[in-house]
């Protein structure tokens, strides 16, 4: 699906809705495409809802203040927890912009912790650990990009492999130094994952610049472009001179470092490795986060902002239902509901079909 | 024509190989008690597995399955208190599957919305809705739990099949005819061979891919009702992690996950190669349970290249 058809059949679906005026006025028809054509009305009306909620149930909700040196309250709380997420949806993004997936993220935290874990036990220096973790995801995605690209192996069943035994392959190096749930501590990594710069926690500081750093590389050189191009018309790209197997490479490299920066930040916040349960289903946020974003699954589309935003969305969802005193139980179910409303907004057949009924079928 | 049995024949090759691997490294290994276990203790996951089957043989996917499997046992054992007969509330769980299921093939086929995206709502959704129901383990104390559980047929050899391996036998048996004996069954093997051309041939798309999640949905119930009959209680966190089993087994059982290629009954010896693969760790004692999920992983790279490599001498590259 182009953008262009999206736009087009967006505008069909809401002519019927200022229907008192529907036979005239092609210029506010103009203002209105614009608007509810913009891909990031409907992510951020959402998330503006979300907060509003919020800020009618409890009164301080928005209030930020400095506690011990640091910035503190609501909104930076759900910035600093949605961050993992956020970056492994940013790499789950250019992933799915080559129309991949990569469901092995999870696993690779639960790989990078448990190397963390066991390079720290056998005494290497906290820097060539962080290295080392980092190194590890890379590794992964290597692996990840070598059955896609070299193997054509479809994306979904290709990461399934290393989703599937990753977890099995953390508990096995906890095994290495004999260990179950083996714990650790180190103040550069905790200083990564729970310290701060300043006022500003530091992984909200570190997410920042991944994006940023992705953001050049991707609208600032051709790679952005090459992406996209080989997501949109793998065949068509090759054709047109794009090495699309190492393009694809890259996406998977690039997802399996973001894998690997999250595991470093959640392997640090919990000082443990347990390769079982750290960074369960942060795959499917993490996608959920692309998809709310407004990224398309079936490819050829990066948007890096709005899979922030998906990310924002997702935890600010979990955060007000904890603060609105609900039990945590009715997260999951709230999820899913507004996930499906979110994504039920963006189905163009489902609009025409509501605005048809409102104006009794004239067309 | 026997190049469609190819997969097949791979898949009970390998089944067979680490059988007897097995009857080789222990004794006792090689008989239909450990066989009859198998089949059991696996039951509840090839059955949800089957109905995924279809899900994938129509190059969709379903990852809805395991919680699916959680929320039926969750409400039965809600509904045994209650006085319902677990026949009954089983009944009531299945049309909850066929119309859950159902939901989410029109959600799919009408909002033109990923499978993938739909059925992890559905995931979210049914297991919250267990967490919300409870929290912790119930028992159902029906007389007819213990019943079923102790109802088998013996098997030569001193094994029994128990009963939830011969509602799993029967429910495959159907899913076979469906898919090989039934014009519904030709149309999915259709639209997973290619959607277009299926439409432009005239198969009924929105008709059949509600029905093909209708059908995923029931089977995935069809496993709860089994698990939570075979374990005789509810528990919320029941089949956590199951839509991923079942859908190795499907891939396993050589059924290709682009759609299209494959059979239901591969998806039996797929669901069995991984409860071997356990059972075996278990024999062994001194194998930590990490080897099982790193040697289901090899095992899927392993069937994936090897399905690759039969696909391209078929010459169905281009059906991706």
């Amino acid at each position: 699906m182009t953008p262009g058809s999206n736009v087009e059949t967006k505008t069909a679906a809401l002519r019927p809705r200022a229907n008192t005026e529907t036979a005239a006025l092609p210029q506010r028809l103009h203002g209105l495409r614009a608007l509810a054509g913009h891909r990031a009305i409907w992510p951020l009306l959402a998330l503006a809802l979300i907060l509003a909620v919020d800020g009618a149930i409890s009164p301080g909700f928005f209030n930020v203040r400095i506690v011990e040196g640091r910035l503190f309250g609501n909104l930076i709380d759900i910035l600093y927890r949605a961050m993992p997420t956020a970056v492994v949806a940013l790499g789950m993004a250019v992933v799915i912009g080559t129309k991949g997936i990569d469901l092995s993220v999870g696993s690779v935290i639960a790989i990078v912790g448990a190397v963390i874990t066991w390079r720290i036990h056998s005494g290497d220096p906290h820097l060539v650990v962080l290295m080392a973790a980092l190194a590890v995801g890379v590794l992964c995605g290597l692996w990840n990009g070598f059955l896609v690209a070299v193997l054509d192996i479809q994306p979904i069943i290709a990461t399934l492999i290393l989703m599937v035994s990753g977890r099995g392959i953390g508990l096995m190096i906890n095994l290495l130094y004999g260990g179950t749930n083996p714990s650790f501590t180190s103040p550069l990594l905790q200083g990564l994952s729970v310290g701060h710069i300043g006022l500003v926690p530091t992984r909200i500081i570190l997410g920042a610049a991944i994006f940023g750093a992705l953001w050049l590389l991707i609208r600032r050189t051709a790679l952005g472009l090459f992406l996209e191009s080989v997501g949109g018309n793998a065949a068509a790209a090759d054709l047109a001179g794009i090495n699309a197997r190492l393009i694809k490479y890259a996406a998977y490299v690039i997802c399996g470092f973001c894998a690997a920066w999250a595991g470093v930040v959640l392997a640090a916040d919990t000082h443990t490795s347990d390769p079982v349960s750290i960074g369960l289903y942060i795959e499917l946020d993490a996608i959920l986060a692309v998809v709310i974003g407004g990224g398309s699954l079936s490819g050829g589309r990066i948007y890096l902002g709005m899979t922030v935003l998906g990310a924002l969305i997702i935890q600010a969802l979990t955060t007000s239902i904890l603060t609105s005193g609900l039990p945590p139980e009715y997260n999951l179910v709230v999820k899913a509901f507004v996930v499906i409303v979110v994504l039920l907004l963006q189905s163009d057949n489902l609009r025409a079909a509501l605005s048809k009924g409102f104006t009794g079928r004239k067309r | 024509m026997s190049e469609r049995y190819l997969p097949l024949l791979a898949t009970i090759a390998v089944f067979s190989a680490l059988f007897i691997t097995g009857g080789l490294l222990y004794n006792n290994f090689l008989s239909t008690l450990v066989l009859g276990d198998i089949l059991a203790d696996n039951a509840f996951v090839i059955i949800a597995a089957i109905g995924t089957t279809f899900v994938i043989l129509s190059g969709g996917i379903d990852l809805s399955i395991g919680s699916m499997i959680g929320f039926v046992g969750v409400v039965m054992a809600n509904l045994d208190p209650l006085g319902w007969h677990p026949l009954a509330s089983g009944a009531a769980m299945l049309a909850f599957g066929l119309g859950f299921g159902a939901l989410q093939g029109l959600i799919i086929d009408f909002c033109e919305i990923q499978p993938f995206i739909v059925t992890l709502a559905g995931l979210f959704l049914l297991r919250g809705s267990c967490f919300m129901i409870n929290l912790d383990s119930v028992p159902i104390q029906h007389p007819f739990v213990a019943a079923f559980a102790a109802t088998s047929i013996p098997l030569p050899g001193g094994g029994f099949l128990a009963s939830s391996a011969i509602v799993m036998l029967v429910a495959l048996a159907i899913a076979i005819v469906i898919a090989h004996f039934t014009r519904f069954g030709a149309n999915i093997y259709a639209i997973g061979g290619d959607r277009v051309s299926a439409a432009l041939m005239g198969v009924p798309m929105r008709r059949t891919t509600v029905a093909i999640y209708a059908l995923g949905g029931f089977y995935s119930a069809l496993g709860g009702v089994i698990y939570a009959l075979y374990t005789s209680s509810g528990y919320p966190l029941a089949g956590t992690g199951n839509e991923l089993t079942a859908i190795a087994s499907v891939v396993l059982g050589g059924t290709v996950l682009t759609g299209g290629v494959g059979m239901v009954a591969g998806t039996l010896f797929g669901g069995m190669i991984l409860g071997l693969i356990a059972t075996l760790i278990n024999f062994n004692g001194s194998l930590n349970g990490a080897w099982i999920m790193i040697s289901g992983g090899v095992l899927l790279f392993l069937f994936i290249v090897m399905q690759r490599s039969l696909l391209s001498s078929f010459r169905l590259r281009g059906v991706a």
